[in-house]
C-alpha cells in the first residue's frame, strides 16, 4: 500500500522526461502517450515484485520505446510480440539509455513538451488544460473536475488542441539558446497561469481549485531542477510557494474570502514560506532582476510579517515601484496603489488608480479597491457604485458574497433601500 | 558514540508525492523518533529544504561561491539525524527501523561516525 504510493510518486515524477524522450522518438503525442502508458502498467507490475530501478525514468523511457516499436512491428508484420521478461529483464539495458541521454538532452525534452503546450494558437485554457493532460499526467476526469465541466467537453477540448500542435509542426531539433530563453518564458507564463487558475478561480462555485496549484508549483520546481541558473524560474518557484503557502488562511469555515489584512497568519504553511524566501532571496542575489522575482519579493515581505500592521508597506510599495519598470501594466499599478494608501492615505492612491479606469472597465478588483478606498473617505454612495461594478464582475460565488458584504456594511446614509 | 544517518532519495519524487502522503511518511518517521527519544539515544534532527534552495562554497585559493548542492546526483541529502548508539550495529538498526517506516524500497541512509559534535547554545 505504501508502497504503491512511492511507485505512484515515481511514475509521475518520470513522466515529463519519459513522455518528452518519447515524444523525441516517435515525434507523435499520442504515440509518445501510449508508450508511456503502457511502460507504466509494466512498472506497477515489475516494480512492486522486484522494487524500483536505479533509475524508473530510464527504465520507463526504454521499455516504452521497446514496447511502442513492437507494437509498430506487430501493427505492420502481425509478427509475434517478445515476452515481456524479454523487455524488462534487460537489466542493465537501461543503463545505456541513460548514457544516451545526457541531461542537456532530458532538460530539452522536457522543454519541449511543456513548450508544445503553449502554442501560441491554442487559448489560455486551452493550454492549461493540455499541460496538466501531458505533462502531469491527469486524467481528463480529474482536469474536467477542476475546471467544472463535463467530461466530455473536456475531452474536446484537449483532442482539438493536440490536432491543432500536431498541424503545428513543432520543431524537435535541440534548440538553439535564443530559442531556449523564448520557450522558457514561454512555458513560465503557462505555468504562471495555471497557478492563477487555481488560485483565484474565473467560474464557478470553488473560488481555490488546490490541487490546481500544487501541480503548478509541482511544474516550476521541475523546471527549476532542469534550469536551475535562471533566476526568473527560480523567482517563479519562490512566488507560487509563497502565494499557495497562504491558502488554508484565504476562505473561513463558510468559504467566505478573507482578506490579507484580517488572515489568521498561524494558518500560512510556514515551511513553504521558509523555502519560498530562501528561493526569492538567492534568486534576487543574483542581481538579474525579473518581474517574477520582484512579485516574489513581494509576497515575501507580506509573509514577514507577523501581524497585518507589521507589514512594511514603504518596501512593497518600493518593490512595486521596480515591478511598473520591469513590466509596466494598470494591474502593476492598482496594486501598488495599495500600497500608497497605507502609506500617504487613500486620497493619493484614489487619485492614482483613477486614470486606470479605462483600462480596467471590466476588471473585478479594481471597482473592489476603488469601493474600499471611496468608503475610506466617507464617500459612501460613490463606494457603493463601485461596489456594485464590481458584484457585476465578480468571477466567483465567493467574490461576490465578498462584495455583498462590503455593500451590506456600508453605512446607511441618504435614502435608504425600500426593501 | 555519536553517528549521523544521513538520509538520501530522489528529490523528484519526494516532491511528487501527495502532501497526505508525505505528511503520513513523516508521521511514521516521527514515531521512529520518539522510541529513540524516549531511549535517551536521539539528537537533532533535520529535514532540508529541496536542494535548489542550496548554496556551495568550493574551497580553493579563493573560495568559490555556488549555485545548488555540493553534486548533482539521482538522489539528493534530504535530512539527517545524531544518534547516539553504542555501536555501528546499532546505528545501522536504528536506520534499519527509519528504512520500515519510509518502506518505499528506494534512496539509502548513510552512516556516518560523527567526530566532533557541538550541539550548539540551541536554536528556536
Amino acid at each position: 500500500m505504501r508502497e504503491a504510493a512511492w511507485i505512484d510518486a515515481a511514475l509521475t515524477a518520470a513522466r515529463p522526461q519519459a513522455v518528452g524522450a518519447l515524444l523525441r522518438y516517435f515525434r507523435d503525442l499520442d504515440t509518445a502517450e501510449e508508450a508511456f502508458q503502457e511502460a507504466c502498467l509494466r512498472a506497477l507490475k515489475k516494480w512492486s515484485e522486484k522494487g524500483l530501478p536505479r533509475d524508473p525514468t530510464a527504465w520507463l523511457i526504454f521499455v516504452g520505446r521497446n514496447a511502442a516499436l513492437d507494437e509498430a512491428r506487430r501493427r505492420s508484420k502481425q509478427q509475434a510480440l517478445p515476452s515481456d521478461d524479454v523487455i524488462s529483464d534487460l537489466e542493465d539495458a537501461e543503463s545505456a539509455v541513460v548514457e544516451g541521454l545526457d541531461s542537456g538532452r532530458y532538460r530539452d525534452d522536457v522543454l519541449r513538451l511543456l513548450f508544445i503546450c503553449c502554442h501560441p494558437e491554442l487559448l489560455a485554457n486551452q493550454q492549461i488544460a493540455l499541460a496538466l493532460r501531458i505533462v502531469s499526467g491527469l486524467s481528463v476526469k480529474e482536469i474536467a473536475r477542476a475546471f467544472l465541466i463535463t467530461e466530455k467537453a473536456m475531452e474536446q477540448r484537449i483532442t482539438r488542441a493536440k490536432k491543432r500542435i500536431a498541424e503545428a509542426n513543432v520543431p524537435y531539433e535541440a534548440p538553439d539558446a535564443a530559442e531556449r530563453t523564448q520557450r522558457l518564458t514561454t512555458v513560465a507564463a503557462m505555468i504562471y497561469l495555471l497557478f492563477n487558475e487555481g488560485y483565484s478561480a474565473t467560474g464557478g462555485t470553488v473560488h481555490v481549485r488546490v490541487p490546481l496549484c500544487e501541480e503548478a508549483i509541482r511544474l516550476a520546481r521541475l523546471l527549476l531542477m532542469l534550469f536551475p541558473a535562471e533566476t526568473e524560474i527560480m523567482g517563479l518557484t519562490a512566488l507560487v510557494l509563497l502565494q499557495h503557502a497562504r491558502t488554508p488562511a484565504r476562505l473561513d469555515a463558510n468559504n467566505a474570502i478573507v482578506l490579507l489584512q484580517d488572515q489568521d497568519r498561524s494558518l500560512w504553511n510556514r515551511e513553504m514560506i521558509a523555502e519560498g524566501i530562501a528561493l526569492v532571496k538567492k534568486a534576487l542575489s543574483a542581481r538579474k532582476p525579473g518581474p517574477y522575482q520582484v512579485q516574489a519579493a513581494i509576497a515575501a515581505v507580506h509573509a514577514e510579517a507577523e501581524r497585518a500592521e507589521d507589514t512594511d508597506w514603504a518596501e512593497i510599495d518600493q518593490l512595486y515601484a521596480v515591478l511598473q519598470t520591469l513590466q509596466p501594466s494598470p494591474v502593476v499599478s492598482l496594486n501598488r496603489a495599495v500600497a500608497v494608501a497605507k502609506l500617504h492615505g487613500p486620497d493619493a492612491a484614489l487619485a492614482m488608480i483613477e486614470p486606470l479606469g479605462e483600462q480596467l472597465t471590466s476588471y473585478f478588483h479594481f471597482y473592489g479597491v476603488k469601493g474600499a478606498l471611496l468608503r475610506e473617505l466617507g464617500r459612501v454612495e460613490d463606494a457603493r457604485e463601485a461596489f456594485e461594478r464590481a458584484l457585476a464582475l465578480a468571477n466567483t460565488a465567493a467574490e461576490a458574497d465578498h462584495i455583498k458584504m462590503q455593500i451590506d456594511q456600508l453605512p446607511k446614509q441618504g435614502k435608504a433601500s425600500a426593501a | 558514540m555519536l553517528y549521523a544517518i544521513l538520509c538520501y532519495d530522489s528529490e523528484a519524487v519526494t516532491t511528487s508525492m501527495s502532501k497526505q502522503e508525505d505528511d503520513a511518511l513523516m508521521g511514521r518517521l516521527a514515531a521512529v523518533q520518539q522510541k529513540l527519544a524516549q531511549r535517551g539515544k536521539l539528537g537533532p534532527v533535520a529535514r532540508l529544504m529541496p536542494t535548489k534552495a542550496a548554496t556551495t562554497l568550493r574551497k580553493g585559493l579563493e573560495a568559490l561561491v555556488v549555485d545548488g548542492p555540493f553534486a548533482e546526483t539521482k538522489e539528493q541529502l534530504l535530512g539527517f539525524y545524531i544518534v547516539d548508539c553504542d555501536s555501528r550495529d546499532e546505528a545501522v538498526s536504528v536506520a534499519r527501523d527509519l528504512a520500515a517506516a519510509a518502506t518505499h524500497g528506494t534512496g539509502a541512509y548513510e552512516i556516518r561516525p560523527l567526530m566532533t559534535f557541538k550541539p550548539g547554545p540551541g536554536v528556536q
